[in-house]
C-alpha cells in the first residue's frame, strides 16, 4: 500500500493554546481513513490541516511537516490554491452557494478553467452528479436553487461539487451529523464507490460510521493521536485503553 | 409564589409595551406635525399669480434676413417697455410718473425678459403680430392675491399700498389675472424675483453632486470593507486603521467642507461651486458611513459560505467577489443609499466649497457652477420677500419626497436581492 499523506510531528496552536501535539500518522491513497474521538480532540484541527483550511484562522500556526505525495504542503512552491483542487472538503453542515444546481457545481471547474466550452462543463457537470448518485434525483431542475433541495441531498451536491474538481483527496468533516439515516446510508454508500478513485479522510462523532465505511481509523484524543490502526483492530482488540474506554461509550 | 411573579412579569411586560406605543405614536406625531406645517406653509407655492396682456410687436426690429431672430437684437429690445404700454392700456388714467413707477410694481420685473423669452420660442417669422400672453405678477401681488398679505396693517408698513391693491383687484375682476399652475417653479433656476425662481437648477445640482458621490464612494467603500474584513492581518495598524474609519463618521460635515476647500479648490485647483467638487466632498462624508455598512453585511454572510468557496480552490478575492459580495449586497445597498441621504440633505460642507452662489442657469456638466437642494431651501429662507418663504417650504416638501423614494428604493432593492436559503 502507497501512502497518500505522510505527516510527522504535527502541532497546531491557536495562538498559546495547543489544540494538537506530535501528530505523526501516513495515510494510505484509495482506502477511507477515519478520524475519531471526543469533541475538542483536534481531529477537525488536522483535518483542516491537510488541505491548509487552517491558513484563514487568525493566529492559527503549523509546525511539524505534511507531505502529500512526497510534496511538502506547506513548502514555499506550494500555492494553497493549487493544493485545495487537489484536495477537496466537504463540511460539516452542507453549505451549497445560494445558486442553482449546475452553478454550484460547475463552480469550480469554471474557476480553475477545467472546461474549455460550455458542452464539456455540461460534461464535467453531469458526471460529478452521476458519480454522487444525485443525477436522477435532480436532472430535471439543474437551474433549481440548491438550497432548496433536502439536508441530504444538499450534501450530495457538495460532494459532487468537490468532485466536479477532479481532487485526488476528498476530506470530509463530519458530513453526516445534520442527517437522517437514510440520507446518512446513502452518503456512505457514496464513499464506499468514491473510495476506489480517490482517497478519502472522514471525521465522523459516529463510532458505527467510522466501523461500517473505513478501513484504517484513527483514534484522537485531546489533542494527541492514541491509536492508529486497520478498523478492525481498534473496534475488536484495542491496544490502548482508552480506545478501549471511548469504543464502549465509557467516556465522550 | 409563581403565579404572583407571573403577575408582577405580566405587569412589567404590558408597561414596556405601552411605553413603547407611545414613543413610536410621539415620534409620529411630530412627524406628521412637522410635514403638515411645512405643507400648510408652502401648498400656495405650487400657484403663481399670472396676468393676461394682449402684445403686438413688429418682429422685423429683431429678426435677421431670413426671418430668424437674432439674439443680440433681441437683447437690446425694449420688451419692458411693450409690457408696460400693454398694461397702461388696461389703466388709462394713470399718467404720473410715481403712480406709473407703483403700476409697473404690481408686475414682475422680469416680465419683459419672459417675454422675450416666450417671443423666442414661438419663432415667429417676420411681420407684425398681436398675441396675448400669461406673465408673471410680483411677488407682492401674487402674496396679497393669496391672502398672505395682512391688508389690516398701516399702509406705509405693507409691501403693497392700497392704489395697487386696487389695481390688482381690478385686474381679477376683468378676468385678466388669476392663480394658475406655477410652472416656473419646477422649470426655472434661482432667481432674485421669487416668481421667476425655481428648484430645478438645485435639483439637477444634487443630482450631478449626488452620482459623483456614489460613483466615489462605493467602489471605495466596498474594496474597503473587504480588505478589513478578509485580508488586513490584525494588529495595531488594522485596529488604527478601523478606530479612525469610526472616527471619521464621527466628524463633523463642515470639516469635510474646509478639507475640500483646503485640498480640492487650493490644491488641485478644480473648479469652485462644482458639482464635481461636492460630490468628491460628501463622497469622503459618507465613505465612513458605507464602510461601516458594508462590513456589517459582509461579516452577517456566513462563513461556511466562504469556505466552500475556498475548499474548492477559490482564491481569496474570487470567494469574496463570486460569493460573498453578492450575498452582501442588499446591506451594502441599504449602507449606501442611507449615506446618500445623509449627503442629500447636506449642507454644511458645501458651503465651504462654494455651492452656496447665487446661480440662475441650470447646471449641465460636473464642473458647471451649480447649487444643491438644501442650499438652495437655505438660501430662500434667508432671503427677505415672503413669497420665497412658501417656496423654500415647497422645496423642502420635495426635498423629503426626494429621500422618502430613496429610502423605499432601499427597502426595494433589498427585497430584489435578498437570495432565500
Amino acid at each position: 500500500m502507497t501512502s497518500k499523506f505522510i505527516t510527522k510531528k504535527v502541532e497546531v496552536s491557536y495562538g498559546d493554546k495547543k489544540a494538537i501535539r506530535d501528530i505523526s500518522l501516513d495515510i494510505e491513497k484509495n482506502i477511507i481513513t477515519a478520524l475519531i474521538g471526543p469533541s475538542g480532540c483536534g481531529k477537525s484541527t488536522f483535518l483542516r490541516c491537510l488541505n491548509r483550511m487552517n491558513d484563514v484562522i487568525e493566529n492559527c500556526s503549523i509546525k511539524g511537516s505534511i507531505h502529500l505525495d512526497e510534496q511538502d504542503i506547506y513548502g514555499p512552491d506550494i500555492d494553497p490554491v493549487e493544493l485545495r483542487a487537489r484536495v477537496g472538503m466537504v463540511f460539516q453542515k452542507a453549505n451549497p452557494f445560494p445558486k442553482s444546481i449546475f452553478d454550484n457545481i460547475a463552480y469550480g471547474p469554471r474557476i480553475h478553467g477545467l472546461a474549455s466550452n460550455d458542452s464539456e462543463l455540461k460534461d464535467i457537470v453531469h458526471n460529478s452528479l452521476e458519480k454522487a448518485g444525485l443525477m436522477d434525483e435532480v436532472k430535471d431542475r439543474l437551474n433549481d436553487q440548491a438550497t432548496g433541495l433536502s439536508g441530504g441531498q444538499q450534501q450530495r451536491i457538495c460532494i459532487a461539487r468537490a468532485i466536479a474538481v477532479s481532487p485526488e483527496v476528498i476530506l470530509m468533516d463530519e458530513p453526516c451529523s445534520a442527517l437522517d439515516p437514510i440520507a446518512t446510508a446513502k452518503i456512505e454508500e457514496l464513499m464506499n464507490e468514491l473510495c476506489e478513485s480517490y482517497t478519502i479522510i472522514i471525521v465522523t462523532h459516529s463510532m458505527q460510521q467510522a466501523a461500517r465505511v473505513s478501513k484504517k481509523t484513527a483514534f484522537f484524543h485531546l489533542g494527541d493521536l492514541i491509536e492508529y490502526n486497520d478498523t478492525d483492530k481498534i473496534f475488536t482488540q484495542p491496544e490502548n485503553q482508552k480506545t478501549q474506554d471511548y469504543i464502549t461509550g465509557r467516556f465522550g | 409564589m409563581i403565579r404572583k411573579s407571573i403577575q408582577s412579569r405580566r405587569a412589567r411586560e404590558t408597561r414596556l409595551k405601552i411605553y413603547g406605543i407611545t414613543s413610536i405614536c410621539f415620534a409620529l406625531i411630530m412627524l406628521a406635525t412637522l410635514l403638515i406645517s411645512i405643507g400648510l406653509n408652502g401648498y400656495s407655492a405650487l400657484q403663481q399669480a399670472y396676468f393676461k396682456v394682449d402684445i403686438s410687436v413688429n418682429t422685423e426690429k429683431f429678426v435677421d434676413d431670413s426671418g430668424a431672430p437674432d439674439n443680440n437684437k433681441m437683447n437690446l429690445f425694449n420688451w419692458d417697455g411693450l409690457v408696460q404700454s400693454a398694461l397702461r392700456e388696461f389703466f388709462p388714467e394713470v399718467k404720473d410718473r410715481d403712480e406709473k413707477k407703483e403700476l409697473f410694481a404690481i408686475i414682475s420685473a422680469n416680465a419683459g425678459y419672459d417675454l422675450k423669452e416666450i417671443i423666442k420660442k414661438k419663432a415667429l417669422g417676420s411681420g407684425s403680430h398681436t398675441l396675448s400672453v400669461w406673465l408673471h405678477l410680483s411677488d407682492d401681488a401674487d402674496q396679497y392675491l393669496k391672502g398672505r398679505l395682512s391688508i389690516d396693517i398701516p399702509e406705509e408698513d405693507r409691501r403693497i399700498n392700497n392704489k395697487q391693491i386696487a389695481w390688482v383687484n381690478s385686474l381679477v375682476e376683468r378676468d385678466i389675472a388669476k392663480l394658475k399652475f406655477n410652472k416656473t417653479f419646477f422649470t426655472s433656476a434661482d432667481s432674485r424675483e421669487p416668481e421667476s425662481a425655481g428648484i430645478l437648477g438645485s435639483v439637477i445640482g444634487s443630482a450631478l453632486t449626488l452620482f459623483v458621490t456614489i460613483m466615489f464612494a462605493l467602489p471605495l467603500a466596498v474594496m474597503a470593507a473587504i480588505y478589513l474584513e478578509y485580508f488586513a492581518k490584525p494588529g495595531k495598524i488594522t485596529d488604527f486603521i478601523e478606530v479612525n474609519v469610526n472616527n471619521l463618521a464621527a466628524v463633523p460635515s463642515i470639516v469635510f467642507g474646509l478639507l475640500g476647500l483646503s485640498v480640492f479648490l487650493s490644491t488641485f485647483g478644480l473648479p469652485r461651486s462644482a458639482p464635481l467638487v461636492g460630490g468628491l466632498v460628501l463622497g469622503l462624508m459618507t465613505l465612513p458611513t458605507i464602510i461601516i455598512a458594508s462590513r456589517a453585511s459582509i461579516r452577517s454572510i456566513p462563513p461556511s459560505i466562504r469556505e466552500a468557496a475556498l475548499g474548492l480552490g477559490a482564491s481569496k478575492m474570487q470567494a469574496a467577489l463570486h460569493h460573498v459580495l453578492p450575498l452582501a449586497t442588499p446591506g451594502i445597498l441599504t449602507g449606501t443609499i442611507i449615506g446618500m441621504a445623509q449627503a442629500l440633505g447636506e449642507t454644511a460642507p458645501l458651503l465651504m466649497i462654494g455651492m452656496v452662489a447665487f446661480i440662475i442657469d441650470i447646471p449641465t456638466t460636473f464642473t458647471s457652477s451649480a447649487t444643491a437642494m438644501p442650499v438652495q431651501i437655505y438660501m430662500w429662507s434667508d432671503s427677505a420677500e415672503r413669497a420665497f418663504y412658501e417656496r423654500s417650504s415647497l422645496a423642502i416638501l420635495f426635498l423629503v419626497a426626494f429621500l422618502i423614494s430613496m429610502n423605499l428604493l432601499a427597502v426595494v432593492l433589498r427585497k430584489k436581492f435578498e437570495k432565500k436559503w
